[in-house]
């Protein structure tokens, strides 16, 4: 009798429950979010919005080259990142899931995911002197007597924003893959041998399909923030390593134009959407299945 | 099938190398008695870290970054454990959709939060900014982890025990509190120290949100414009390092423990 009563308010129950966190997201991010896109409708005052309605600042964003600019030079840049990082990380799942023995996994993991949580920053800054004129790299080299000039193309450049981005995200990238290798059932893998496919095979046409909803996963956990990064540019990219997320930071922070700041939130974040979206769609056909 | 197994061996600590390359560095330049950071080594110093003690205006982050980020661990944990407490209890409408807002942040860009948070801060609400500022900007990214991490905690529970305390008369918040709370209690403490770690590591919020108020990643992005002050830069980042650590082989050894404890086997990492 009592139970009966339980279920039927279960699903009030569960909201009840939810309602503290979700109430927090929508005050704390959604609602700033869409003050952000009337912002970007707004006129610009210093460090204060002026609430008349206008496109300006879209027509701004869409005219002056140097937004298109910098969001082309982002997307490649996060594509790039998110290439290298997926794929020279694809073998460390593999090899965590499929090679090594259950109990030492969680210890790979554990040891993936350190170098994650220590200081950000300091990390990004590190490699500005393992990359540097004077740096590890380069001193290395020197000292062997391989080259005779320091090497400058190491850093102040796309090169090293993409090397330090996939140094960051690396676990990022790792751990979904790897929990979907850990799903596929071995027996399939079997059958797929049994029945006279070679290892290369097997691996292309079972293990590679299954784990396409981990890779498509890795990749928007990849793709999207680093669109959206300004410490590594401004660190290690040099001029020609600016992002579209410098200007974001330069009109809000340093301009106080937040009218013109959102524009270009708004519309990267569009742009960031409508790719990811497409890539979802593109790659729907791995994504259904158990889950 | 052994020799594949070596190649692939071979490639992963080759990769761990790669991982862990900037933070083995970090020492070496420490200790090292020179300003400028770079090789070969001039000899051994602690003069960094002695110079990290007299350092006033550091000392001041130090005690700004402990406010947010013990803030933000109680805070974040309180709102992952009603989330995951929902979303592993209860079947209801709409909480696909929630939760999908909830975790947004783990992949909304941070710059993206901190323009937002700004905008809405001073333009509508007209509040100064502050460590409270930054404090709800951290907890709102930091609680997409405490839920991930307390999920598996609250997935392990088994349902019968908490119908059996039902059985014997318990309400439901006594229920929570004998039965429920003691079992996840370790994923409680595992998810506080996540939640403290990415506050204290965070820039681009803090950056944005902290006013004059700064926290330590935004006093060590100051200091990186300074070169002579780097070395000290290091000696403090060594610090973090080996704190970090610390407290996530910590984190680690409750929320297996949790898992454990709550009669489950223990699969993977943090995330």
């Amino acid at each position: 009798m009592t139970k009966r009563k339980f279920l039927g308010s279960e699903a009030a129950n569960g909201l009840l429950m939810l309602s503290p966190t979700a109430i927090y997201s929508i005050v704390v991010m959604a609602a700033p979010l869409i003050a952000v896109l009337l912002f970007s409708f707004m006129t610009p005052g210093y460090l204060k919005v002026i609430w008349t309605p206008t496109l300006d600042n879209y027509a701004k964003v869409l005219s002056d080259p140097i937004y298109q600019v910098l969001l082309g030079r982002s997307l490649v840049m996060a594509a790039t990142v998110t290439a290298v990082t997926v794929l020279t990380a694809f073998p460390i799942a593999y090899f965590i899931s499929f090679i090594v023995s259950p109990e030492k996994k969680s210890l790979w993991l554990f040891l993936i995911t350190i170098p994650f949580w220590t200081s950000y920053l300091i990390r990004v800054f590190l490699w500005k002197v393992i990359l540097g004129y004077n740096g590890v790299i380069n001193e290395a080299f020197m000292g062997l007597g391989i080259i005779h000039q320091p090497m400058t193309f190491l850093l102040y450049n796309m090169n090293s924003v993409v090397l330090t981005l996939a140094h960051s995200y690396a676990p990022f990238a790792i751990l979904p893959i790897f929990v979907a290798l850990e799903k596929i059932d071995r027996s399939l893998l079997e059958a797929g041998q049994d029945l006279g496919e070679s290892r290369i095979m097997t691996f292309i046409r079972v293990t590679l399909p299954l784990a396409m909803s981990g890779v498509v996963a890795s990749v928007l956990i990849v793709f999207i923030p680093t669109v959206g990064d300004y410490v590594t540019p401004t660190l290690v990219g040099g001029s020609s390593g600016q992002m579209i997320a410098n200007v974001i930071q330069l009109q809000y922070f340093k301009l106080g134009n937040y009218p013109v700041g959102s524009a270009v939130s708004i519309a990267a974040m569009g742009v960031v959407t409508v790719i990811s979206v497409i890539f979802v769609f593109a790659n729907r056909r791995f994504m259904r299945g158990p889950q | 099938m052994k020799s594949k197994g070596n190649g692939f061996r071979i490639y992963a600590i080759l990769y761990l190398g790669f991982l862990y390359a900037p933070i083995v560095l970090l020492p070496i330049f420490a200790f090292n008695n020179s300003t400028v950071i770079s090789f070969p080594l001039v000899g051994f110093t602690t003069q960094w870290f002695q110079a990290l003690v007299t350092d006033t205006s550091l000392l001041l982050a130090v005690r700004h970054s402990l406010i947010v980020a013990v803030s933000v661990s109680i805070l974040a944990t309180t709102f992952g454990v009603f989330a995951a407490r929902a979303t592993t209890r209860y079947k209801f409408p709409g909480k696909g959709g929630l939760m999908g807002m909830i975790m947004l942040p783990l992949v909304l860009p941070d710059i993206i939060i901190a323009v937002a948070l700004l905008g809405a801060i001073t333009n509508i609400l007209g509040m100064k900014l502050s460590l409270i500022t930054v404090i709800f900007g951290h907890t709102l990214i930091a609680t997409p982890f405490t839920i991930a991490i307390l999920n598996s905690a609250f997935q392990s529970l088994d349902r019968s025990l908490e119908e059996a305390a039902y059985d014997l008369g318990e309400t439901k918040i006594s229920t929570f509190r004998l039965i429920i709370l003691p079992l996840v209690m370790p994923g409680i403490i595992s998810a506080m120290l996540i939640a403290f770690t990415i506050s204290l590591d965070e820039y681009i919020i803090a950056a944005f949100l902290s006013g004059t108020e700064a926290t330590l990643p935004v006093y060590i992005f100051s200091q990186f414009r300074f070169p002579q002050r780097v070395p000290v830069i290091m000696a403090l980042g060594t610090i973090l390092v080996c704190l970090s650590i610390v407290l996530l082989t910590v984190a680690e050894y409750f929320r297996r423990r949790g898992i454990a404890k709550a009669g489950g086997k223990s699969s993977g990492g943090f995330l």
